[in-house]
């Protein structure tokens, strides 16, 4: 108890914003104080910390009586939505090369890009006070009061626009038994030429029911007022909460990764981080593509037909049409054999496939491998 | 306003729920159709995106049945009772319209299908007893009332602690064990003397009856393990592939031990300046460098053979393969070109595919081409090994752990020495005993005397 009341209260950030002190060491725990709120800001830059955090204050902390604002940020990251797919959406060669991490949130909705320059709001409130235009009002006001001549609106869908025409915030939510939480963007000076080299896809050829991404032109905040800095920002979103919900918020700056603070977090950002979750969930999809085979002896080339099902990220039914005359029909059998059954990852195939080129030494082995190396590059 | 009305009773609302009909199954409670409350912000309609539950799936009360998406919302919808899937109306991807039914659930008696108006869920479930709140649904506190059960005596093993109906059938079996009396006592008569027409021996004693107390009757435990059968997929039937095209190799088998105690102590030296430059340095490096400082005299190790064994292929490049563990199973990626390798760089390599194999991250660049292969089994343990040729090569070489053993040193004295055993196998198409002895032989002087490495180094 002690730990606890000293931890945060060394975590208690200093921002002019501070305009009341629970008496109370804990104010995850004390719901009685009704007219003061929560601000938390997060000093993590782990995307799967900070929806870990999402998660854990979703389930753990009673949102019955008042709300929690969390303000987040994250190094650059890819995050789709929770029924997406992932190879449809992103460019995951590119992304690997970039060292950009990928991550599924538990919230529907689009594919957003997230770095430094992405300032991230999460509203948690009960069911019952669930309301995402009030939310996105406490933004847009903000806005107003900061740079009165800044022409910004939220739309029907959620979306903020900035003139109009530029996108600079998208909105994402989620529903649970007795709370909801409602997370949006807001591109204060993002990276925008990185964002557009890794919001593409993969993979040609995928037909599937997973949410599509919208895409949207987007511009920074900095871009039409190049004046307005990072800290300004919080703090006028800060106040406007304030306002718009009538009240005195504590501000306080949260350690993500802490179990003594938020027990069992760990948990929840190791499922995160793993495949099963950040592809496997990917709802049933096809693909349906051409290969581009070449023979560099000869030198020859040649077009196969793919089609995969894949559910649960790993490959249900896979067939190959390779024209008879380029290789025997039991080969490409043999390889779409080999990878049924394994991760719809170009990893874990190659590991499959490099063990099923060690049985075939024949006079087709260089094909074989050019075709295995095309089904690889088409799997992202 | 029909949303704020709405909007705060999702769960527990009892007053869009509406019984209309229910059919009462032959031997169970009545089915009921739980329809799809409203999300609330006025929306009619959402998509089933994925389901938790099939038809037949036992469920509880507040245990998640299905996750549906509305403009950019994801919803966790959870069941309302306790009972059994009967029927999904709708597939993934499917629109699932607000105030129509979403699945069919048998439920385990009329109780649960009782309407209660709009109550906090804490009330609608606890009974207070005693100052104790416990948690159980209304048809398990009528079984625990008829049975004359105080619900605090049971412990709860559903969520929450939550006391479902077989914490209370199991809180029955013990009570009812301890009442029943112990088994009876049995008179087990042992035959009179036998009848006159038996041909039994004459003077044959009769025995009295006895009363023998049997033991009370013993319940054999039985193994409820079920055998589980799948297919053979993916990485691990191309094994299969491999392993079975191997295995048509003939092999033959050379063991030797090696003396390592020099190169422990060169190790050692040599690690910090490893490690200020950025790189782990185990013996591995050594043992592959030492391999291709021998392959440059046994070239035919380093060949490949074609299917049936026609032609012999002189490979240039050595690509020696290293047998490593990961999340996937065996996979042996290959350090290219070891003969243009210094130590430090093929450990630098070394570093960096054990990096690529615990992500999850190597490609077919890395598992594919290799000449020549070895196997730290000895870094998990074992001594000597039967190592598999990995097609389309002819020799592999399995290293056992290095053990602190006794051995005679100069002067016939016992001193400690570091020995490590080594397992080669060889293709015996190609390769004879002689040849495969010489370059084990080559090997070990390497690494017997490292300071022998230093002068065929190029």
């Amino acid at each position: 108890m002690l730990q606890l009341r000293r931890t945060l209260a060394l975590l208690k950030g200093e921002t002019g914003n501070q305009l009341a002190r629970t008496g109370s060491s804990l104010p995850f725990l004390d719901s009685a104080n009704n007219s003061s709120g929560l601000v938390l800001q997060s000093q993590s830059t782990d995307v799967y910390q900070n929806l870990a955090l999402e998660d854990w204050i979703d389930a753990h902390v009673d949102l019955q009586q008042r709300g929690i604002l969390l303000l987040w940020r994250n190094q650059p990251a890819v995050v789709i939505g929770r029924h997406q797919n992932p190879w449809s959406e992103c460019n995951l060669p590119a992304m690997r090369k970039m060292g950009i991490a990928l991550a599924r949130r538990r919230s529907g909705g689009g594919t957003v890009f997230h770095d430094h320059g992405n300032l991230n709001l999460t509203f948690f409130a009960s069911k019952k006070a669930y309301d995402r235009k009030r939310n996105l009002k406490v933004v847009t006001e903000a806005l107003r009061r900061l740079r009165p001549n800044l022409d910004v609106r939220a739309t029907d869908r959620f979306d903020i626009l900035l003139n109009g025409h530029y996108k600079i915030s998208g909105t994402a939510s989620r529903l649970s038994r007795k709370s909801s939480y409602h997370h949006c963007t807001l591109l204060h000076s993002a990276d925008r030429s990185a964002l557009s080299t890794v919001l593409r896809p993969s993979c040609p050829g995928i037909l599937s029911n997973a949410t599509p991404s919208v895409p949207s032109p987007v511009a920074n905040l900095i871009d039409h007022a190049p004046s307005l800095a990072w800290e300004e920002l919080l703090e006028a979103l800060v106040q406007q909460y304030n306002t718009e919900f009538g009240l005195s918020s504590v501000f306080t700056l949260v350690d993500p990764s802490s179990e003594c603070v938020f027990p069992g977090v760990g948990n929840i950002s190791t499922e995160l981080r793993s495949w099963d979750w950040t592809f496997g969930r990917t709802p049933k999809f096809r693909v349906e593509t051409l290969l581009e085979l070449r023979d560099e002896h000869l030198p020859a080339r040649c077009s196969a037909q793919l089609q995969m099902e894949v559910k649960g990220g790993q490959v249900e039914s896979c067939r190959l049409d390779v024209p008879a005359g380029w290789l025997p029909l039991w080969l490409s059998r043999q390889l779409s054999d080999v990878l049924v059954g394994e991760r719809f990852c170009p990893h874990r195939a190659a590991a499959a496939v490099t063990a099923m080129l060690r049985a075939e030494k024949g006079q087709f082995h260089s094909r074989l491998n050019n075709l295995c190396e095309a089904v690889l590059a088409m799997m992202g | 306003k029909m949303a704020a009305v709405t909007r705060g009773s999702y769960i527990f609302v009892s007053r869009l729920v509406r019984r209309t009909s229910f059919r009462c199954a032959p031997c169970c409670g009545p089915v009921v159709q739980f329809k799809l409350s409203d999300i609330g912000e006025g929306i009619m309609e959402v998509t089933v995106k994925e389901w938790y539950v099939k038809e037949g799936d036992k469920v509880s009360q507040f245990d998640s049945i299905c996750e549906v998406q509305s403009d950019k919302a994801s919803v966790t919808i959870t069941s309302r009772y306790d009972g059994v899937i009967k029927k999904l109306y709708y597939d993934v991807d499917a629109t699932a319209l607000v105030g129509k039914p979403l699945v069919d659930i048998e439920t385990e008696s009329k109780e649960d299908v009782v309407e209660t108006p709009a109550m906090a869920r804490e009330e609608h479930t606890h009974q207070e007893i005693k100052g104790h709140k416990t948690q159980a649904t209304p048809a398990v506190r009528r079984l625990a009332i008829e049975n004359n059960i105080k619900l605090s005596e049971v412990v709860g093993t559903g969520k929450d602690g939550r006391i479902l109906k077989e914490d209370i059938m199991n809180f029955l079996a013990k009570q009812t064990g301890a009442i029943l009396p112990p088994a009876p006592v049995q008179e087990i008569q042992t035959p009179g003397p036998s009848p006159p027409s038996a041909a039994a021996p004459a003077g044959r004693p009769t025995s009295p009856s006895t009363v023998v107390k049997a033991p009370p009757p013993r319940t054999t435990p039985v193994f409820t393990g079920k055998d589980v059968t799948e297919p053979v997929k993916g990485f691990h039937k191309a094994m299969v592939k491999t392993m079975t095209a191997a295995l048509k190799i003939p092999h033959f088998g050379y063991c030797d031990e090696v003396d390592l105690s020099r190169l422990v102590a060169l190790r050692t030296e040599l690690k910090p300046i490893a490690e200020s430059r950025g790189v782990k340095l185990s013996y591995m490096p050594f043992f592959i460098k030492a391999a291709s400082l021998g392959l440059l005299h046994f070239p035919i190790l380093n060949a490949s053979v074609d299917e049936d064994c026609q032609n012999i292929t002189y490979r240039a490049s050595h690509n020696i393969g290293l047998a490593m563990d990961t999340s996937q199973g065996l996979l042996v990626p290959n350090v290219k070109n070891v003969q243009l390798l210094s130590v430090f760089e093929i450990a630098q390599e070394l570093n960096r595919l054990q990096a690529l194999g615990a992500a999850g991250q190597l490609g077919t660049a890395h598992l594919s081409g290799g000449t020549f292969t070895l196997s730290n089994i000895g870094s998990i343990g074992g001594t000597y090994a039967k190592p598999v040729i990995l097609p389309p090569e002819v020799a592999i070489g399995a290293l056992g752990k290095i053990q602190v053993l006794p051995r005679f040193g100069a002067g016939n004295q016992v001193v400690r020495a570091h020995i490590m055993n080594v397992s080669w196998s060889a293709d015996h198409r190609v390769i004879d005993g002689a040849t495969m002895c010489r370059f084990s032989n080559l090997w070990r002087e390497y690494l017997e005397n490292p300071a022998a490495m230093v002068l065929d180094l190029k």
